[in-house]
């Protein structure tokens, strides 16, 4: 009886999860498959091809955020050069693919935010194809507001979180 | 034979400690309402009562936005039955009506409760009606909370007309940067106790939504590292994928029915409003504009749905017939108009409305199109009515971080909820539970 009433008591048997979803902010091994020689500009340095690959890699992935105006999707003429540099990689090594995520600041609504996230991450997108980039190389995700660079609700945040991130 | 639990460690979870998480801080416009005085109940036992309840029938009716309730401190005598009332004290004060009770012990943990709900005019005429009602109920410890609110629910029917919502939950998002799990799916009473964590996810959850019998949630989880749409039954323990397409899987709604979910979905070019029949997930297209078309949410008598639209320029609200596709625009006023949804009896709408730059909540009443502005700082969203249309809670930023906020619908009530922990959003009201 005093079970029942324990039972009861509980009202809803709620079930907690706790998603073991892989996680991780490194990347997943978009790892070099690259074979052949390599000619490479920068030779001067003595390093291997496969060597200057990497360091351009690397290069690229720490160099790899657009920032955007307020409410804005258009791609500012400050990021040519490093949107070229990322082309340049995808259309030399290409089956690594690239993908890009859109972010807004916190202003505005969170479903509508993840609509104009999407609306950033595809600019930069159709940005690389129209300089040569596969679209197969390519893929798009929009996270809205929801995972912001910085946190903490003032103006200068909000500049920080709006942006796309091209994440190998 | 042992049962193998899989990748998902599932716990059951008993009510959380009394304290909660999320407070309340009560920021306006309390005097307005009609006065009442629920003076304390008398406890006959030793121990501490488990309950104040009184003051939470209190609480529950300022929050109403209807009442304003005595406080204590000024209170001319501390009546527990209609008997003990000196009628004349009170009526000069103003108090319109008044709840009086008291408390015994019924055996292991078990409370009689026992209350009287007084027009304090009719008491002074010395009519023989002035008890409105009186109840009698034997409730378990855990439970004194829970019928506070019921009492609530009878005083506020008996005294308004209207269903009282104080026996209703909310659910929401909180999020703690830094932490192993930063998303939690969260669930609490109404007024932000015995909060429950439903679901931990290291990656972002979204946008939940309660069906109409309130026993499942719809909400957007990335846990896919992209968007998709769960369903999660809160008394049994399964939880469904039920939409996962390439692109945005976004802003769930359930029908009033229970059988469909409309949904945002970008598949097909750019974000449309789509229906999904849940039992079958056959996907009915809606909109179909080059603009980007999100935040549905179905008129009560489900034939139609609002949501947000940029088909004009800027979004704007726009109201979709859904037998003959018919859309037209609902809202002008404002740069901007977003996360619309209508209340209870139809008649309003409401959404967030942004004006030189600040986003605000407002009401627009659909038949005159006037716009009430009911919150004031600058980044609020996310508002969710109650099922009976008094109260809306929404999403603020209050002391530097992100919280829930109170207001009630005619605007006189408000109240922040912050968290004590991290930070809170996308905040939905569930329906009548009982």
């Amino acid at each position: 009886m005093q079970i029942n009433n324990l039972l009861k008591s509980l009202m809803i048997a709620l079930p907690m999860f706790t998603l073991a979803a892989c996680s991780s902010t490194e990347d997943s091994g978009a790892g070099v498959q690259e074979q052949g020689v390599e000619t490479l500009n920068g030779g001067d340095q003595g390093l291997s091809a496969d060597e200057q690959m990497r360091q351009k890699y690397e290069a690229l992935r720490q160099d790899n955020t657009i920032y955007f105006g307020f409410d804005q999707d258009a791609i500012d003429g400050q990021y040519t050069e490093l949107l070229q540099a990322h082309a340049n990689f995808l259309r030399e090594h290409n089956t690594i693919k690239v993908l890009v995520e859109g972010h807004t600041d916190e202003r505005g609504t969170p479903e509508y935010n993840i609509a104009l996230g999407e609306r950033r991450a595809k600019a930069v997108a159709k940005y690389l194809q129209n300089l040569g980039v596969d679209a197969t190389q390519l893929s798009v995700v929009s996270y809205g507001e929801e995972k912001p660079a910085d946190a903490s609700h003032s103006e200068d945040a909000f500049s920080k979180n709006r942006r796309a991130v091209l994440v190998y | 034979m042992k049962r193998i639990v899989g990748l998902l460690m599932v716990w059951l979870l008993t009510s959380q400690n009394a304290f909660a998480e999320l407070q309340i801080l009560v920021t306006g416009g309390v005097d307005s309402g009609r006065p009442v005085a629920i003076p304390q109940f008398k406890w006959a036992g030793g121990t501490q009562l488990p309950e104040d309840v009184a003051n939470v029938i209190s609480s529950d009716l300022m929050r109403s936005g209807k009442f304003a309730p005595l406080a204590r401190t000024q209170m001319p005598q501390s009546p527990t039955t209609a008997a003990e009332i000196t009628y004349p004290v009170w009526a000069n004060m103003g108090i319109e009506a008044m709840v009086v009770g008291h408390i015994e012990p019924a055996g292991a943990n078990q409370y009689k409760v026992t209350f009287e709900l007084v027009d304090v005019l009719k008491g002074k005429n010395g009519g023989a009606d002035a008890v409105l009602d009186s109840r009698v109920a034997t409730v378990p410890g855990k439970q004194l909370r829970q019928y506070a609110h019921r009492i609530s629910d009878i005083v506020y029917e008996r005294l308004t007309g209207e269903r009282g919502a104080f026996l209703t939950r909310i659910s929401y998002i909180s999020f703690n940067h830094g932490a192993q799990y930063p998303y939690q799916l969260m669930m609490a009473d109404y007024d932000g106790y015995n909060e429950r964590v439903l679901l931990r996810s290291r990656e972002p959850l979204m946008s939940p939504s309660w069906s109409p019998d309130g026993r499942k949630l719809a909400y957007v989880s990335f846990e896919k590292r992209r968007a998709s749409i769960y369903i999660q039954d809160l008394y049994s323990q399964s939880r469904s994928l039920v939409a996962s397409y390439p692109g945005i899987n976004g802003a769930p709604e359930w029908s009033p029915d229970g059988r469909k979910l409309a949904l945002v979905l970008s598949k097909d070019g750019q974000p449309d409003v789509y229906i999904l029949d849940v039992g079958s997930r056959q996907l009915t297209r809606v909109t179909s504009e080059r603009s980007i078309d999100t935040e549905p949410s179905w008129t009560p008598d489900g034939r139609g749905l609002v949501f947000t639209s940029e088909r004009g320029g800027k979004p704007q609200i726009y109201r979709v017939d859904l037998a003959t596709g018919a859309t037209q625009r609902v809202t002008w006023e404002g740069d901007m108009n977003l996360a619309a949804s209508m209340s209870p009896d139809g008649k309003s709408l409401v959404m967030v409305s942004r004006v030189q730059g600040q986003y605000r909540i407002a009401r627009q009443d659909l038949e005159s199109g006037a716009v009430y502005v009911l919150s004031q700082a600058s980044s609020d969203k996310s508002p969710s009515v109650a099922p009976n249309g008094s109260m809306i809670i929404y999403s603020t930023v209050y002391q530097g971080k992100q919280g829930l906020a109170l207001v009630s619908a005619d605007g006189r009530f408000k109240a922040n909820l912050p968290s004590t922990t991290g930070e809170v959003r996308a905040p939905a009201w569930s329906p009548f539970l009982n």
